[in-house]
This record gives structure tokens, sequence and C-alpha cells, in this order.
């Protein structure tokens, strides 16, 4: 594991702060002089996961960089929501050249710092799903086979949400968008075999590849500081819930990160050189109705014409990423409803 | 010059020019909530608050937060029966927090530390007569005089501490701690008078002066019912029991002991008698142990001296060398009904804990006075019709309790003050309350309650040491930490942490947080993700 | 030095001494000469510090190129034909950045059908895209461009794009006076970016424009191409001065004082003309040539200025916009406007048609006599084409006609005759 649990605190493993750890053991965002990476007055929806995600990430490389980092954006909700001239919101260096090309103008830029002797700057290239599982995959995996010393971060958002919801390659099997409308004999996005990045990104055996959520803020820095630890490619897949594509409450984006990692539907782990070094267990086991329900991408599942088939799939997707990471403690643990009353209160 | 290309390239930062904060149409603001254990507190404590400094191992400020309500931590940190604790929202996650072993823990590190009770406040050259010094009047007279008001305590009894001392056997409540409380409050310039019976208030009043009285004279009378029993046969009431016990007198009750009733008196009253010699000590109840009214720790710990009980029950006889039993059976409402059928129970001495009742010959004076079921009549700020008098704890409630009587000392004292001044106690609204629905406790580590320590059984025996053992320090320190903070901030930096919009202001030094409106889109992820319940959304005011 | 080099080699060893610090390559015919020479320097050590990047495609190649200039390095690449058009997205995006990379484009025909010989299309498909583009008539030019491209480029801020004719150029072996070290040291001063990645002076590069700019900052990329049209001169010029050769520039006259003809062409075409039009001399035909250099920026005035005592312009050029005709004799049309001149276009040598001193004698032949349509494609096979519109209109579905080209010339053997 690459955290310290602290148990001895009311919340020290799981809130963003605590006044009783030492400043040290603090989590960079709890940090009131924090880079804040990504600064207020940018264009993003209210509740917007990536947003956060972005600035939890960078701040974190800040940190582990000692400020010295340079940032590649892909096109997409982030780097337009957050550079609308005349306006940025960012505070480091940043870079935006196009859709599909992030991953290898970062190359670029790490060359041309290694040229100039300036190895302690470190590149991050960072995309949406869209940017990096389809148009940008050629270069993202080049970027990987070169060893590129480049940490490329996803934020995916399950689907092209800057054009208007569309399908990507990451968009899940039965959730509705624009292009997979909930129409039909099988409404939503087709079951398919799916295009698991972070799987793709380990079979390239570079350095490190780390997947992470929103909802664990502790899991995500520690994850950003061990990638920072490394020369190399490295890769870095964050669940960004997305209001507006996902059909959910704008206060609900880090309860349903949460719940996509309870469930199982998003398996939180770590890799080292193609093997996997540690999985994020799950902490209160969640059916995954209880994570479809809160996003109107998955209402056709339910309501007056229910599909629990379908349901019932996407259980079974998720007891395969239960059994494929061991994210349960005791891999026979019962899948216990009442283990959410908690949850689904709170 | 700046010689970077128009428009394609930008200084840094120069979003904060666009205030996005006009995309709001709710708000969110800070509040704080009622902690359900503040809420439950008969003594009206801040158990949040004084938690919160605990947390911190600060100690000391814990407890100067503890005795701005309750001066008497160590005390109620042993005879508390925490409805704090059954309110805990924590109950919810895993186990309450142990409120009441951190506040024993506090009491003790300033009995240990000679911490020192807030100084009386500036004399206000006004004069109150408390009648009764168990834990109303004694709380009573630390109130008062913090707020510079003289008091003079009497009392019929030889020492201090009403049913503190003369009912609450030593081994729940060591004496060295009662006296050493009550000796901080005496310091603070209270003038006692022990031994004094007041036959009538007015009387008394009037005499010395006083601008008001404050009764609080509990209720000492042990209720009797009728028992047939024979010329030989004891039978005494376990508050004159319990009370000559701790006069170091008690009497001798034989070996087979028999206590009649089910309240924590009873569990006393047997538990006393065990460790004075009997070797049979049962408890006869009416009714089953579900309808028992004694607290559960008093039962369990009962039970390991070796009590015995006997459930629908009702003695029907005393005999000198035994008592006769009817069985009893509840019927639908659950309450018991008589059957027939008896049976017989070895027994040298019978002792009654059917409950209490006050003696309020003192008011027969004082007519504008009113009482209703043996309790005095009081309005809210605890004054009863006639001016200036007013009266608390068990002579004006139902809810005899230490703690209950606490919080009417301090109540008493508040409407005296304003009494006094002229003035009219207008009452505080309540915060709303910071129920389990509000939190968010995924935020909290799983930490199971830490368990106090007991004095092993075969140390119980025969002697009045202390039963339940304290917290050490890291326990007291973890089990503070498992305060979930209901309903108020304790700078967990989850608001800060989780606005995509960087519009929380993290003030620092305990300072807390701030909302920066220009910014702020109004989402509700820090509602929603404030562990604590300490921010609601507001609509905005258009 | 004179030294007989292959034009690949030659390109590759002056870009060596332009001290290029990130070079990135993805192998296409006819580039690959010139990127395996300059991967072979940089694996020995001899341009340190410089990276050698081995992309997986043509726009990963630009896109290393894009982020290494914007974190201030001078970037290098080299490319052509389907390869330019698979970078396009970030050749446009390198030129809207104002990144100074400089990139070889070895012209090539674009597919289908796929040809790997030489003409001009992958270059104008891209000449609106922001990058400066100067033609090379030799060798010997091209390696001379390379510097200058260089110079211009970081003086500029804008990309600039050396075009050599594939393989006629590439892969010709002839004497290649190759510059040297302290020439070049002194001519190109080393990069200065106008904007850095850089932590400590934080910028966002790469803004969303919308209406409210975005005309603008089109409007301020043409005048700095405008500006590039005194630069490119002065450029040259000095080029001249550190090294008595006349190289780059923005248009070349030969001949054409008197000329009633002027043959107008771009690229290595342009000897050959020269060649013919001696010979027309020789005959007594007034004809010059005016060769363009700079064909972006594209020097409107000096164009008329060397063109507009010619009654009679032919434009020669190797490629053509479907449909419509020249793409540069439209650009000369437009810059002789009110000024009488008649102008031809003349295709040729498209996909590596070879274009003959002979053909071109009975082309400025006919030219002399006004003899010229409008369009003409040169030593078009017009039997094979008419077979093959006369197969199309007995049929609608006649198959692909490269395919029944290649059939008709027996180059391709014969399957499925029943169509």
């Amino acid at each position: 594991m690459t955290k310290r649990p602290i148990r001895f605190y009311q919340v020290g493993s799981f809130a963003v702060g605590n006044r009783l750890l030492r400043d040290d053991e603090r989590t960079v965002q709890s940090d009131p002089h924090r880079s804040n990476s990504i600064d207020s007055g940018h264009r993003a929806c209210q509740g917007c996961g990536e947003a956060l995600g972005a600035r939890y990430a960078l701040d974190a490389a800040m940190r582990a960089t000692q400020g010295q980092l340079v940032a590649v954006n892909a096109t997409g909700c982030l780097e337009v929501f957050s550079t609308p001239y005349p306006e940025t919101s960012w505070r480091i260096p940043w870079l935006h050249s196009l859709f599909g090309n992030a991953p290898a103008v970062a190359t670029g830029v790490s060359a041309a710092l290694r040229v100039k002797g300036r190895s302690d700057v470190r590149v991050v290239s960072q995309g949406g799903d869209g940017s990096t599982v389809d148009i940008g995959f050629g270069c993202l995996s080049g970027m990987f086979e070169r060893n590129d010393d480049v940490l490329y971060i996803c934020y995916d958002n399950e689907g092209y949400m800057n054009t208007g919801v569309q399908r990507s390659g990451a968009t899940p099997p039965a959730a509705r968008t624009a292009t997979t409308d909930a129409v039909g004999p099988q409404p939503g996005n087709a079951f398919g075999q799916g295009k698991d990045l972070p799987r793709i990104a380990m079979a390239h055996d570079i350095p490190y590849v780390a997947t992470a959520t929103v909802a664990d803020l502790h899991d995500l820095e520690a994850k950003v500081e061990r990638a920072m630890s490394f020369r190399g490619a490295r890769y870095l897949h964050v669940l960004v819930p997305c209001p507006l594509g996902w059909g959910s409450a704008s206060n609900e984006t880090i309860h349903i990160a949460r719940l996509a990692k309870e469930t199982g539907l998003f398996p939180v782990f770590e890799a080292e050189y193609g093997t996997v070094t540690s999985v994020s267990k799950i902490r209160r086991r969640t059916p995954v109705e209880e994570y479809l329900k809160l996003q109107k991408r998955f209402a056709h599942l339910f309501g007056k014409n229910p599909r629990p088939e379908i349901v019932t799939h996407l259980q079974e997707i998720a007891n395969r990423n239960i059994e494929r990471y061991g994210l349960l403690d005791t891999a026979d643990a019962p899948l216990a409803r009442h283990a959410t009353t908690a949850e689904v209160r709170s | 010059m700046n010689k970077r290309p128009f428009a394609i390239t930008l200084d840094v930062g120069s979003s904060r020019s666009n205030h996005t904060g006009s995309w709001r149409v709710e708000r969110p603001v800070y509040v704080d909530r009622l902690p359900p254990c503040n809420n439950a507190c008969p003594a009206g404590e801040n158990i949040q608050g004084w938690l919160y400094e605990a947390e911190s191992g600060n100690y000391e400020a814990a407890w100067h937060k503890l005795v701005e309500e309750n001066p008497f931590p160590a005390i109620m940190g042993r005879i508390c029966f925490h409805p704090c604790e059954s309110a805990c929202n924590r109950a919810q996650v895993d186990e309450a927090v142990g409120i009441n072993a951190v506040e024993r823990f506090l009491g003790d590190y300033a009995l240990e530390h000679g911490l020192r009770l807030p100084s009386a406040g500036e004399d206000t050259a006004k004069r109150v007569l408390i009648v009764g010094a168990g834990p109303a009047g004694l709380s009573a007279a630390y109130h008062l005089r913090r707020l510079g008001h003289g008091v003079r305590l009497v009392d019929s009894s030889a020492q201090l501490g009403g049913m503190m001392r003369y009912g609450i056997p030593a081994y729940r409540l060591p004496r060295a701690i009662l006296d050493a409380e009550i000796a901080r409050v005496v310091d603070m310039g209270v003038e006692v008078v022990l031994n004094h019976n007041v036959a009538d208030i007015e009387v008394e009043r009037e005499s010395g002066g006083f601008d008001a009285v404050f009764l609080a004279v509990g209720a000492q009378l042990g209720k009797r019912v009728n028992i047939p029993a024979g010329d030989s046969a004891k039978i005494l009431d376990a508050v004159s029991y319990l009370h000559e016990v701790a006069e170091e007198n008690p009497p001798l009750l034989g070996r087979r002991v028999v206590v009649y009733g089910g309240g924590d008196t009873a569990m006393d009253a047997a538990r006393t008698a065990r460790r004075l010699g009997a070797t049979e000590a049962v408890v006869v109840y009416r009714r089953n142990q579900e309808r028992m009214p004694a607290h559960d720790e008093e039962y369990e710990q009962a039970k390991v001296e070796g009590i015995t009980m006997l459930w629908l029950s009702t003695i029907s006889e005393v005999q000198s060398d035994k008592i006769v039993i009817e069985k009893m059976r509840l019927n639908a409402e659950g309450f018991p009904e008589a059957t027939g059928e008896y049976e017989e129970l070895d027994a040298d001495a019978v002792v009654l804990a059917l409950g209490q009742d006050t003696d309020l010959s003192l008011l027969s004076q004082a007519r504008d006075v009113e009482v209703e079921n043996g309790s005095v009549k009081v309005a809210a700020n605890l004054m009863a019709n006639a001016q200036g008098v007013f009266a608390g704890g068990d002579a004006a409630t139902e809810d005899r309790t230490a703690t209950v009587a606490v919080g009417h000392g301090k109540k008493a004292a508040r409407g005296i003050d304003a009494f006094v001044r002229g003035e009219t106690l207008e009452p505080v609204a309540k915060h709303e309350l910071a129920d389990f629905a509000k939190l968010n406790t995924w935020y909290y580590s799983d930490a199971e309650r830490t368990q106090r320590p007991e004095l092993e059984k075969v140390r119980r025996q025969d002697n009045f040491e202390e039963v339940v053992l304290g917290l050490t320090e890291r326990n007291a320190l973890f089990e503070a930490r498992r305060c979930m903070s209901c309903g108020n901030c304790f700078e967990c930096d989850n608001c800060f942490g989780v606005c995509p919009d960087n519009a929380v202001i993290k003030l620092g030094d305990a300072g807390k947080y701030e909302f920066n409106y220009d910014y702020c889109k109004g989402c509700g992820i820090c509602v929603k993700e404030c562990p604590c319940g300490a921010i609601e959304m507001v609509p905005e005011l258009i | 030095m004179l030294t007989q080099i292959e034009g690949s080699r030659a390109i590759a060893e002056t870009v060596a001494l332009c001290r290029p610090e990130v070079v990135c390559a993805y192998p296409i015919s006819p580039q690959t000469h010139i990127i395996e020479a300059v991967g072979v320097m940089v694996k020995e050590g001899r341009l340190a510090p410089c990276e050698f990047i081995n992309v997986e495609s043509e726009f990963a190649a630009m896109s290393v190129a894009i982020g290494a200039s914007a974190a201030g390095a001078r970037a290098y690449t080299a490319t052509a034909s389907q390869g330019l058009l698979y970078m396009m997205e970030a050749v446009y995006n390198a030129a809207g950045l104002g990144l100074p990379i400089v990139m070889t484009l070895a012209n090539r025909a674009i597919g289908a059908p796929i040809n790997i010989w030489n003409d001009h299309s992958d270059a104008m498909a891209v000449r609106d895209s922001g990058w400066i583009q100067l033609f090379a008539e030799t060798n010997q030019e091209a390696a001379d461009l390379h510097v200058q491209a260089f110079r211009l480029a970081e003086e500029l801020s804008v990309p600039v794009m050396v075009c050599m004719d594939g393989f006629i150029l590439t892969h010709a072996v002839e004497g290649v006076d190759l510059l040297d070290q302290s020439m070049v040291d002194a001519y190109l001063p080393p990069y200065e970016p106008r904007q850095i990645l850089d932590p400590d002076n934080p910028v966002s590069i790469g803004a969303m424009v919308g209406p409210e700019a975005f005309q603008e900052v089109r409007y301020l990329a043409h005048l700095r191409q405008l500006d590039a049209l005194h630069r490119i001169p002065v450029i040259a010029e000095e080029f001249f001065a550190a090294t008595g050769r006349h190289s780059g520039g923005l248009v070349h006259s030969y001949r054409t004082e008197d000329a009633d003809t002027i043959v107008v062409a771009m690229g290595s075409v342009l000897g050959t003309i020269k060649d013919a039009v001696d010979i027309r001399r020789d005959s007594g035909e007034r004809i010059g040539v005016v060769g363009i250099t700079s064909f972006r920026p594209f020097p409107s005035l000096q164009v008329r200025e060397a063109l507009r005592h010619a009654p009679q312009v032919v434009v020669l050029e190797k490629a053509f916009s479907i449909g419509h005709g020249g793409v540069l004799a439209t650009d000369i049309s437009m810059a002789l406007q009110g000024t009488g001149c008649v102008v031809r276009e003349v295709v040729a040598g498209l996909g590596g048609r070879p274009i003959t001193r002979l053909s071109l004698e009975k082309l400025f032949y006919k030219a002399a006599r006004g003899e010229l349509g409008e369009l003409l494609f040169l030593d078009l096979d017009v039997e094979v084409v008419d077979r093959e519109l006369a197969r199309m209109k007995a049929g609608r579905r006649s198959g692909p006609s490269a395919e029944n080209v290649l059939r008709d010339l027996g180059t391709t053997r014969v399957e499925g005759q029943g169509r």
C-alpha cells in the first residue's frame, strides 16, 4: 500500500484534512496554500468531477515536484472550461494542442526539458476518456512504448461530454448517451468487451499504472506522489463523475464516484511494471443498483419497464472485477443490502 | 511589450475575473446544529464542544468547557446514566461514543492537576438561600456564585452532597471524588450551613433577607407499601438503608437479604448488602427484566457480584426468616397481574426500594407555592408560583437523577439571576437537531468503542472500592476522537477540499472556513460531503 | 566544402549544423534517408544535446515537435505525402500556436492510387495552414534553405516547411557545398522562444478563442507572413554575404528581360525548364523563366513585377486542384490582375511522370505560337483516357479507373475480363 491509514483520528483516513494531523501527514488539498493548479472562475458545470480531479491530481503533482511541473492538455471539457479567451484558470505552465496528441506533445516537452538539462521539471499530460482511450490512443501507446518521462492522467467521465454526451470507448454498457439512446430492445450502450485502458497500459510494462476516483483523495494523492517517484511513462486513470452526462445531481459527484468503487464497477488499484501491487478494498459493499439509480443515464433500467436482467449483467461485471482484483477482504463476503444503509442515508 | 501571441497565450489565473457565483440558485451556509448528545444532556452540557477540545489532547480546555455547565465532571463521569450516549449518532455506525468515560477522565484529570473552577463573579449584593445541598443545590450555588450572587446553602444532613452521598454507594462514587468536587464549589465563597432543618421557608427567607430562594430538598423519603408482616420481621426502606451505610452506621440485615423493587436503588441496596456480609441478596421485582427501570450497567454489575433476580414476583407477606411471594404474569398491556401462585423464600430482612417521596413540609406556610403529586409546580424558569421561590431537582420533577438535578441547579441559577435583576429570562431558541440523516458517516474511521475496565469480581465482595475504572489517557483520547462532532464543524477540511471551484476559504487557526460566493456555483457537494452536517443549502433570494 | 552527396544526406548534414534539439521521425518514402542520417548522428552523440524520438505516426511526429518547441527546444522533423496529411491537424496547430518548427517536405504525390513518386500535391494540401513554404530548386538550395528556415521561423515565430522534390532531389547524388559550423553558428543564433512553458513564469498556451477574437488572430498570422515577405530577401541576402551563394529569396527570374512568354514553376523542374528555354532562345523565341521560391507567403508584388511585361505567362506545376485547375496558376493570375497578361496553366509531372526537356521544348514551341489552351496536361496519354471514358460510358459499374488504366497499359496482369 502506498498510503498509511491513520486510524486514531475521527476521520484521518477519509476526510480531506484533519486539524489533529502533523503538517507533513496532511493532504495537499487541506493546505490553505495549495497550488490551486486550476483556479476559480473556470466554466465547468456545477459539481464537475473533472475540475475537481484535475486540481487534486495536479496539486499533488505540484507538491511532489516542488512546483516544477508542466501540463499538457488534450482538447475536451477540461481544456474548454479552463481556457476560454481571454481567461485561463491554470496557474501552472500549460499547453493545449489537439484532441488526439496530448501524449506526444508531452513527449516533446519532456524531450526538450531533457535537452535543456531541466529534468527537475516534470511533465503531466492529461485528457478525458475520449482523448485517451479513443482518438489519442495511438499517441498514448507510443508514449508508453517509448517509456517517455510523462505522467499521463485520464479523467474518465465515460463519454464525450464536451460535445454533448456521446459514447466513447469508455462508456459503460447500458448507459444512455446521445449516440446510444435508451431506445430499442437493447437500450443504451451495447455490451462489448470494453476498453480497459489501465490494463492495456499495464500490458506495456510501464513503471506505474494506477486507478483512482475523486471520492478518495488520500488514495489519489498517494498515487500521484508514487507516480512522480518514477521516471518513465506512467498512467493514472481517475474516475470523475459528470453530472451533466450521467444525469446525476450536482452534489452527488463524490458520492457516485465512491459507489463506483464500492460496487466493484470501478476497481481501484495500482500496478508497477505490469504487476498489480495493491488494491483498494471495498469498505461497504454495495449492489450496483444503488450506483445506477442515482444516474439518469441508467434510468431506463428501472421505473415502469425495468430491465432487471441488464442490471444483473452489470452486477456480474462488478463481481468479475471484485474477483479479478480481490476487492473484498474475504472473497466470499455476501452482497448485503443492509451494509449500505448508512451510505444511503448520508 | 507583451511578445506572447495574442489570444492564444494567456496569463495564469486570469479566470478569477469570471465570477461564476452568478450561476448559483442555492448557496451553502455554515450552520451549527444541535448534536443529539447535547440535546439529551439533562445538565445542558456542550458535550460535542468539550469532546472537540479533548480530541486535541487539550484536556484542560475540555474540562473548562465542560464545567461551564456542570461543575462535577468526576462525579458525573461515574454516576450519570448518560442519556447522551443513548442519543449518540455513532450508535448507528458502530457503538455510541463513551462520553461518560471521557467525562470521568476529564474530571479525574482536573482533580489530579488541580484545575480550578472559574472564579466567582463580581458581587451583586444579592443573596440567595438554597435549601438542600444535593446536586441541584450545589449546582445552583456554583452558577449563582459565578454570577456574583451571595449564596447560603443549608442542609439537614451532616455533610454536603445529598443523594450523591447518601443514596449512591461509595463503590460507584468514591467519597474522595465527591468531597473534592464539592469542595471546589464551596471554595467559590458559598456559605454552608449543615445539620439545619428548614422548618418554614418563608421565615427562613425573611429572617435572612434573601432576594430569592431555591428549594432543592430532594426526595428523601422511601416509599412504603403495606405488606402483612410479623412483629419480628425486619423491613426497612432503601433510602434509609443507604443513608445509614453512608453515615458508616449500617444496620444489620442478616445473611439473606431481599430487596423489593426494580430500580437502580434496588440494585444499589442489594449490592451494598452483599458487601456488608449478606451471602444471598435477592431482588424481587414484579415485572420482567425488559421492564425493569434499573439501568443495564447497574444490573449487569449486580449480576456479576452474585445478586439474583426474582422476576414477576410480589411480596405478599414478610416473616422473621422468610417471605411469601406471589407469582405474577404480564397482561397484554404489559401490566403485572396476580396469578394466585405462591412460594416462600428464606429472608432475614426486606429492603424496600419502591421509589421516593419528597418532604415539602417546609412549604406549609408558603401559601402561594403549589405542590402537585409530591412535586413543586414550577414554570420554565423553575420559579414556583411565589415570587422569588424557585424549586428544582427531585423536589420538582419525576425524572429524579443527579444529572437532571445539576441541570435544574443551573437553570434555577439563571432564573434567579434574571429575577433578582428584575429581568425576564428569554428562552434561547435551540438549533436544529443534527440527526443521523444529516451526517455523511463514510468519513469516520471504523473505530469500536473502548470498554471501561471493571474491578475484578473477587475484589468487590467485601469492600466499597470503585467498581468501574477509568480510562487511560490514550484510551480517553481515542474515545474522544470517536466523536463525530454532529452538526458542528470540526475542521476536517472536506468542504475546502471537495469544492470544484475553490470557493471555500480556509481561515486557519481554528478560524474554520468561509464561502467565497464570488465563485461558488452552488453545486452542494460541500453539503453532501460534510461529515457532520454543519453546512446547509439555502435558496438564493432573487 | 563541395561534396558529392545524396540530397537527403546533404539535408541531414545541414540540419545537424543547425543544432536541432529535438528531432522526431516517422519513416515515409522519400523522406527516410534524411531522418535515418540525422538519427545516426544523434545516436553517435554528434548532436548532443539532442533527442531523437522515434514516434508511432506523423501525427505524433508533429505533436512531439509542438511540445518540444513550446518547451523552448529547436525542433525538426521531415515527412512527405500521406504523412503530411496524417499530421495535417498538427500542422495547422503548430502554425496556429506560432511554434517555429522546421520541417522538410520531400514532395510526393498523394493517393489513392498510392504513389510514392514526386509531385507537389502534398505541399498544396497544406498551403493554407499558416506555414511558410519554401521550394528548393537544387539540393544545394535545399540544404541552404534549411539554415535560412530556422532563422526565419525563429525570428517570426512561424513554422517553416522546406519543400524539395522527392527522389529527384532527395535521392540524387550531386555536388553540394556543405556549410561549416562556424558559419551556421554565426548566421543562426540560439533559439529564443517567444513563449515557453516555464514553471517560474507560467502561461497558458493554446486557449480556446471564440468569434470575438478568432478573426483577429488569423489576421495577425497573415500580417506575420507578410512580414516574412520582407524578411526572406534580407535573410537570403545575409546568407549570400556569408557564403557568396544565392539561395532562397522570394522569386528568381531567368532570361525574362525581353520575354514574350515567361514560364513559372517551382522546385527542381526549373532546371529542365531553363535548359529548354535556352534551346528555344537559340531558336529565336523570346522566352524566360520565373521560379517561385516562397510559395507561402506568396510574393504577389514581386511576381507581378517579374511577369507584368510578358504578354503570356505559362504556369507549369506539379499539382492541381481537381475540378478547377492549377493552384499556383490561380495565385499567379491573381497577382497579374489588370496587367493584361494571358496565363496558361500546364499541369505536369504528376505522380512522378518525367518532365522531359523534349516535352518542354514542344510545349514552349506551341506557346510561342499562341497555341496553348487555358489548361493543358503535359504528356497526357489521351488514348488511354479515351478508352477509359468509353468504358465508363458503356456501363456505370466500370471499376476503378486506376486499375483499368494500368490494365490498358499492360502493366497489370489482366484478370476477370468478363466485365
